[in-house]
């Protein structure tokens, strides 16, 4: 695909630097709130088929719950935070002081504490990369959903859906020691986005 | 492209059929559009996982027709006749299209799977082909799988369970 043809490794690299700075942020948000470590693995860059991306959460059926951002600016995208329904109950459990119902469903209260932390997570995501790169991005009003995760990731794939049948992102994961997963970023960056984001770090763009 | 198995599983952005004993099956539908027609006489069930309205809109080079509505139902439509069906005898259903998160701002593409729905009801119509059955829209991801013996679209979804139309 010509969109990616040009992302040798080095470029890949300052992606995954992309994806460490932002999420290392959310991390660093994430730990105060609940006043414990969370640990980040090594980003992921990725250019994945569609029908491969609901992979990296369980599967395009696995129930996720997901906080959705547009991201608006210069450099446009789709921001998602997924987790697992029980790792949400127990940040809500630990940080609002909710003690969720042993219902398979959150209640409207629970949704919205949860989009609020993902609001924060997704701000200090954001704003790191902006201070970063210098280039203007703020996330929407979040939108969240719990329900099949190739239901939910498609919808941040549209933009690419244009251009062909891959999509880069950029995922990390949130850890609690070394095992207990506490949740995924994943940015994707619009497909314009690129060059922006590359020219603003002085990576040579190369036309040719 | 078919399968010796029992399951033909469409992936996204893609169109298949199954013929004679079997299943045919799309997992995880948001705003794509799952767009199934079938011919009871022969036993011939055709789906399509729709993703995008348009392809005007496409900027790829080698356009993915299964993609979008316009040119998947034509594709799959093709792909059905020369298995033998007939077009008078097709009947759609369809399923999807729903819109996963609600913004009170946002553009176009916010709507996207109502704009699915809308477009793949216009395309059947230019075509000819009735559609008999949908559970389209709302804000649920849904499964679907179609049994080519009876032409049964059954439906999962987390919030709503399982349903058949």
């Amino acid at each position: 695909m010509d969109l990616f043809k040009n992302l040798e490794g080095f470029k890949m690299d300052v992606l995954k630097e992309v994806g460490n700075i932002g999420a290392g942020n959310a991390a660093t948000a994430l730990s105060q709130l609940l006043d414990k470590p969370i640990d980040m693995a090594v980003p992921k860059v990725q250019i994945l088929p569609f029908e491969q991306i609901a992979e990296k959460v369980g599967g395009p059926e696995q129930i996720v719950l997901a906080i959705f951002f547009r991201v608006e600016g210069e450099a446009p995208g789709n921001l998602f935070f997924v987790l697992t329904p029980e790792a949400g109950k127990g940040l809500l459990r630990r940080l609002a002081g909710i003690e969720a119902s042993e219902e398979e469903f959150f209640t409207e209260m629970e949704q919205s504490a949860l989009a609020e932390i993902g609001n924060i997570l997704a701000g200090s995501y954001l704003s790191s990369l902006a201070d970063f790169t210098g280039l203007s991005m703020s996330p929407t009003v979040p939108g969240l959903a719990m329900d099949m995760a190739g239901a939910i990731l498609n919808y941040g794939l549209l933009q690419f859906g244009q251009m062909g049948d891959d999509a880069l992102l950029i995922d990390t994961t949130f850890l609690e020691g070394t095992e207990v997963v506490e949740g995924q970023f994943f940015l994707i960056p619009d497909p314009e986005s690129f060059d922006k984001i590359f020219k603003s770090l002085g990576v040579p763009l190369q036309d040719d | 492209m078919i399968e010796e198995q029992n399951v033909v599983k469409v992936g996204m952005a893609d169109l298949n059929v199954v013929k004679t004993s079997g299943i045919i099956r799309t997992t995880g539908l948001g705003s794509c559009v799952g767009l199934t027609l079938y011919d009871k006489n022969v036993q011939l069930a055709g789906m399509a996982h729709v993703m995008l309205p348009s392809s005007d809109i496409a900027r790829e080079g080698q356009l993915n027709i299964a993609k979008y509505a316009d040119t998947a139902l034509p594709a799959l439509l093709q792909k059905m006749q020369d298995m033998g069906a007939v077009r008078s005898r097709l009947i759609a259903k369809m399923a999807g299209g729903a819109q996963m998160f609600t913004f009170s701002s946002g553009g176009d593409h916010m709507r996207i799977g109502p704009r699915n729905v809308e477009a793949c009801k216009l395309f059947l119509k230019e075509y000819n082909i009735p559609l008999i059955a949908e559970d389209t829209g709302a804000n649920y991801g849904r499964t679907i799988e179609m049994n080519c013996v009876t032409g049964m679209l059954s439906i999962r979804s987390v919030q709503m369970g399982k349903k058949e139309i």
